[in-house]
């Protein structure tokens, strides 16, 4: 209860005129960053930051999250547009929802992604709400063999479904893994698999593979393929953002597991992209239409991003309360919370009532504002899909060059970026499925260093994964999620058999 | 070079005309980039913002400054840009003393002699944490406790600061613990809260909130003497009140991070003099005092030969370290 009249005093400083505006700027800003090539939440976050250090902390943090929300918005569009995802957790989204968007049904597409986007959100705020001392608690029991048993969950309950013959998958995994290797390793603090070139120490950025594989790697492909038939004629209509909104309580149970599935990796720190690559491999498996996933299906877009939603929202929290950014641009957020004056950490909650209050409602309200103003904008982007593929073309090759320069400048980001396209295309044509690839590049070094650091711990003993019983749950989850389509497969082939003897005994 | 230096030439009449020191000879004619060594959020990118927001906000210079960050590879990726920019006074590249340290023990295509030294600005001081339930109320207790069981020390970066420091102590307590490297300070913090290690080195903006949060306390601070007196930290204590690990017999007398700004190489001694002064006029303002208080960092400001002298002497000792531990590369 007094979690509630805390929320109802943030209220009263969320809801202000100034603030209120405050949102509405941040919104648009976020949704023209997410938009844009190359810029993404980060760098617009870092952008505006300066402008704010004259403002009241509480003033700063609305503009700042809700331009957060806003790019958050922004980066599905070009996911479900051009199949080029803004931030490594719309990664998902593009796997029916640029199938669904190409089908002629991109406002569809949209709408469920914003609406679905929004649920999640909305059940992270609610939740930080309610438990945000509970949470607390529960990050601080993750050491590093937790977090590797979290990674462990998410490429299990991925990798262990999955359309493609598992060697490939196996294969594009590695393929990731050693990608995510490429730089300074924290264990060790050496350089590893630079071949001679010095640039390449910084790593390979997550934005550059993914612009080649998806943006560059799809566009080779539509080439080769007939591209006449690709300019879709989508009819703008208001009617169907609405009607799309109308069919998502029937995906309820969709809905509700992604949720949770995103609350539950937003607060152990496994963060959004390992939430949304879960939700999405979890979906497909318990979903009726799990064979159509893939293909445009709606539960497709609705699982991953609700996850990430969730995930992200819920995240803030151990943000606040112990001080670990659980993204790039959480970590510039909290880079101004110092500049503003404010400490991270347990003590935020008690000695900054008013900005932590009123931040978790403008988080309510700033929402709402952000669907409000990305439901008006998906007419004037869907229309963006009847331009004829022959300017489209270029202009995704001019948005991955620009994105792949801008991340840090370098001329070399853009020769791997085409690099990574090609790989793209022939993983495509050879059916290698690219989100292992991804997957262990977005979260393979993570993985790794936790389980190193779990490895010093222990000196060396695997024991320390069964040494609590939140570890030794995680890891069994994790290895049933990784046997269960092996174990359903014996199954069916048992039963199979079965039916066969019962068809023989009557045919007799 | 003949535009350059008719351009340097007709800048500095015109400086002489007004009458200001000859060290401004040299005047930015395009925008300036700082290149911050780190991602952003993290300690350097405070600094380069914090630098930028008062140049601006005080027009120290009419070319505008924006801060890039180039943190990949623990801060190479930031030295290697700057290596490869020498010759363009337009590049400001702020780090840590790892301009000189990562080139010891790991293999990275740069030294800090490819850079022009400006200036070390500000220094973060190390303290010894445990969690705030420990038994030990004295670096001593850590120490005797240490003796009997292998501690696990967690630290940011692996042969970095964190990881010398540790090694430092575990020679001068004669203690052996096992050193866990995380991203970053404040990951180290948190994993020391939730008691999956023992102890860390964390610098004091680093464990500031969790301090105050009473989830872990300072033992020591590795400083010649104590803290200066800031405003309390929590209900009882402030940073003047954390004894010098001296005090408790832990002879390591000095430790600390400097913050260090450099140029890329081949510039001329007129445009980093021109740096150097900016700098200065940036520590003057009543906005740099409150960067240095809010961040828990120790006012400082070292140029020319004294900072030189303490990039040698730094060097000196994570030389020692590093070659008894075999990191040494090359």
């Amino acid at each position: 209860m007094e979690n509630l009249q805390s929320l109802l005093h943030g209220f009263t400083i969320a809801v202000t005129v100034p603030h209120l505006t405050l949102m509405v700027v941040g919104v648009l800003l976020g949704i023209l960053v997410g938009v844009l090539p190359g810029l993404g939440a980060p760098n617009g976050v870092s952008l505006l930051l300066p402008l704010t250090f004259g403002m009241q902390p509480v003033s700063a943090i609305i503009l700042l999250s809700s331009m957060y929300w806003g790019a958050l918005f922004g980066g599905s569009v070009t996911s479900i547009l051009f199949n080029i995802p803004g931030e490594p957790s719309s990664v998902a989204t593009t796997f029916d929802g640029y199938p669904m968007a190409r089908d002629g049904r991109p406002t569809t597409a949209l709408a469920t992604a914003f609406g679905s986007a929004a649920f999640g959100a909305l059940v992270g705020v609610i939740l930080i709400t309610f438990l945000a001392s509970w949470v607390a608690q529960v990050a601080l029991a993750f050491g590093p063999p937790e977090y590797f048993a979290v990674y462990f969950l998410a490429f299990a309950s991925f990798v262990g479904m999955g359309g493609a013959a598992p060697i490939k998958t196996v294969v594009a995994l590695a393929i990731g893994f050693a990608i995510a290797a490429i730089g300074i390793d924290t264990v060790s603090g050496s350089v590893r698999l630079t071949m001679g070139v010095d640039e390449l120490v910084k790593g390979v950025s997550f934005v550059v593979a993914v612009m080649g594989l998806f943006g560059i790697g799809e566009l080779l492909i539509a080439v080769e393929e007939e591209f006449q038939a690709r300019a879709v004629s989508s009819r703008v209509d208001w009617k169907e953002v609405f009607r799309a909104l109308g069919r998502l309580p029937h995906h309820g149970i969709a809905l509700l597991r992604s949720a949770a599935i995103g609350c539950w990796m937003g607060i152990t720190p496994g963060g959004p992209t390992a939430a949304s690559f879960m939700s999405y491999g979890i979906a497909k498996r318990f979903s009726r239409n799990g064979a159509r996933f893939g293909t445009g299906e709606a539960e497709g877009i609705i699982a991953p991003e609700t996850a990430d939603h969730a995930a992200g929202t819920s995240a803030l929290l151990p943000m606040l309360s112990l001080g670990i950014p659980g993204s790039a641009t959480a970590a510039v957020m909290m880079g101004g919370l110092m500049i503003w004056g404010l400490n991270p950490g347990p003590m935020l909650f008690v000695d900054q009532k008013d900005f932590v209050w009123g931040l978790i409602a403008s988080m309510y309200v700033g929402n709402i504002v952000a669907v409000a103003l990305v439901l008006l904008t998906v007419p004037v982007f869907a229309a963006l899909m009847r331009i004829p593929f022959a300017v489209i073309a270029p202009l995704i090759v001019i948005i991955c060059v620009v994105g792949a320069y801008s991340v840090s400048n370098s001329y070399l980001d853009v020769v791997l970026m085409l690099g990574f396209g090609i790989v793209g295309y022939l993983f495509k044509k050879l059916h290698y499925p690219l989100a292992p690839l991804v997957l262990a590049i977005v979260i393979g070094d993570k993985a790794e260093d936790a389980f190193r650091q779990a490895m010093l711990m222990s000196k060396g003993s695997l024991g320390i994964f069964f040494a609590n019983r939140l570890v030794t749950t995680l890891v069994l989850a994790g290895m049933a999620l990784l046997l269960l389509p092996l174990a359903l497969q014996i199954v069916r082939l048992l039963r199979k058999s079965d039916e066969a003897a019962h068809e023989k005994v009557r045919i007799i | 070079m003949k535009l350059t230096s008719k351009l340097v030439l007709s800048t500095a009449t015109f400086m002489l005309a007004a009458a200001l020191p000859a060290a401004a000879a040299w005047q930015p004619q395009k925008p300036i980039e700082f290149v911050a060594t780190a991602g952003p959020g993290g300690g350097t990118d405070n600094l380069a913002r914090a630098v930028q927001s008062i140049i601006t906000k005080y027009k120290l210079t009419d070319q505008p400054v924006v801060v890039v960050n180039k943190g990949g590879g623990s801060g190479a990726e930031g030295y290697v840009y700057g290596k490869a920019s020498a010759g363009d006074p337009y590049k400001v590249i702020f780090g840590t003393s790892n301009a000189w340290q990562q080139p010891l023990v790991s293999k990275v295509a740069f030294n800090y002699t490819d850079l022009t030294p400006i200036a070390a600005m500000a220094q973060d001081e190390f303290l010894l944490w445990v969690k705030q339930d420990a038994p030990y109320r004295t670096a001593g207790d850590f120490l005797k406790a240490a003796a009997a069981t292998e501690f696990k020390m967690g630290g940011a970066q692996s042969k970095d600061t964190d990881e010398v420091l540790t090694r430092m102590i575990e020679k001068a307590a004669r203690v052996k613990f096992t050193y866990i490297p995380f991203k970053s300070g404040a990951e180290a913090a948190v994993q020391l809260a939730g008691g999956h290690i023992d102890a860390h080195v964390n610098n004091p903006s680093e464990s500031l909130g969790q301090w105050r949060g009473s989830t872990q306390r300072p033992l020591c601070a590795f400083s010649p003497k104590r803290l200066p007196q800031g405003p309390k930290v929590t209900a009882t204590e402030g940073w003047s009140d954390v004894p010098t690990c001296m005090e408790q017999g832990l002879a390591i007398s000095q430790y600390e991070q400097p913050r260090t700004v450099w140029l890329p190489g081949k510039v001329s001694p007129e445009q980093a003099a021109f740096y150097v002064d900016l700098m200065k006029k940036v520590q003057a303002t009543p906005e740099w005092k409150d960067y240095i208080e809010k961040t828990s960092q120790v006012d400082t400001f070292l140029t020319g030969a004294a900072f030189d002298d303490f990039i040698k002497q730094d060097l000196e000792h994570v030389k020692q370290v590093a070659g008894e531990q075999g990191w040494l590369v090359k």
